[in-house]
């Protein structure tokens, strides 16, 4: 299991391009549909405690789930997995690195990627928004936070404080309720 | 102990860059001032080059850092030093979270929070989006790239990955 956690997140990190946003597709694939380590809830759970804390959402990630299934010797193997291939391409073509981004066949072909990377992203919000966002009070919450950050450039820990706050207020007024 | 260093240089970045990879670009930008391992030249085509390889881009550009500046032992290094702090964290998260996920205050705030997230992550995309989709070229590609995907559930993400690579190469 521990290695299976390795291999799987070393997959997902091998195959991301364009940091952790780009991986979502992936992790979908590998572990909610292939595995069934989380379900889709939960991968939207981890993203945004990835939001509002420190470091890589990736590894975020990677170390809830493999907590979630191993505990935290399970975190830190998909942790490791998850930046295991980064280490070895980068270290292997860190010596001619500047010469490897300008060639143009290279840049062509990333032109090409990041447009599939687009459409793989689009997907994968679409598939998790239809499941998430049951009631007009989500989805205008799930506008308000693409607004806000497009026109306003509030960062994404700003947001999500703001969210966590907005819940806690809304819990309080409605327990409050519940009293009466 | 250029290795120490290494790990302390990255491990704070890790600590303070809250929000995914590009937030530890200002972090490297001071460090580099500060240490005179890199320039603003050279963090430059380190952003490039971690846009055009696998992985999260925080660990590539520590990777590179470190090999630039103590070698392969050194990426290795700086790596861990970044994904440190990271781990900690999240492990105590963890299971602070997991003994309290089923209370209904937990379950309140992320039921807004995961409502939330579907938007930064609209957003993630249309950042991808809008410097990938320059033309009408580009348009084209994108929607037939969604058909194919909606179509075909099945196919595995890296497929798609690679037909972008080949279009990319091969549509002039």
């Amino acid at each position: 299991m521990i290695f299976q956690l390795f291999f799987s997140f070393a997959k997902v990190g091998l195959l991301t391009f364009g940091g952790g946003m780009a991986m979502l597709p992936l992790l979908q694939r590998e572990c909610v549909d292939k595995r069934g380590w989380a379900t889709e809830d939960e991968m939207l759970n981890y993203y945004a405690i990835g939001q509002c804390t420190p470091g890589i959402i990736a590894v975020n990630v990677a170390t809830f789930i493999g907590y979630k299934k191993r505990g935290t010797l399970g975190g830190i193997a998909a942790t490791l997995g998850v930046v295991f291939p980064s280490i070895v391409i980068i270290t292997a073509i860190a010596s001619f690195l500047a010469m490897f981004s300008g060639i143009i066949q290279v840049q062509k072909a990333f032109a090409g990627i990041r447009i599939a990377v687009s459409a793989l992203i689009l997907v994968s919000v679409f598939r998790m928004g239809k499941k998430t966002l049951k009631d007009f009070e989500t989805v205008f919450l799930a506008l308000l936070a693409f607004a806000v950050q497009t026109f306003l450039g509030l960062s994404p820990v700003v947001i999500t404080l703001s969210a966590i706050a907005y819940a806690l207020i809304r819990y309080r007024i409605a327990a409050g309720r519940d009293l009466e | 102990m250029i290795y120490l260093q290494l790990f302390w240089e990255f491990f704070k970045t890790g600590l303070f860059a809250v929000g995914g990879g590009m937030a530890t670009v200002p972090f490297l930008f001071r460090m580099g001032q500060n240490t005179g391992w890199f320039d603003a030249n050279t963090l430059t085509d380190m952003i490039a080059v971690s846009e055009s390889t696998p992985g999260p881009i925080g660990v590539n550009m520590a990777t590179y850092v470190g090999n630039r500046t103590a070698g392969p032992l050194g990426g290795l290094v700086a790596t861990l030093g970044l994904v440190a702090p990271c781990i900690i964290i999240i492990l105590i998260i963890c299971k602070v979270l997991m003994k309290y996920m089923k209370h209904p205050v937990v379950e309140a705030v992320f039921r807004i929070l995961r409502a939330v997230v579907i938007g930064l992550l609209a957003y993630a995309f249309w950042q991808v989006a809008s410097v990938s989709l320059i033309g009408v070229k580009e348009y084209i590609l994108f929607a037939v790239f969604i058909a194919l995907i909606v179509c075909f559930k099945k196919v595995h993400p890296i497929v798609f990955i690679i037909l972008g690579a080949a279009a990319g190469l091969f549509i002039p």
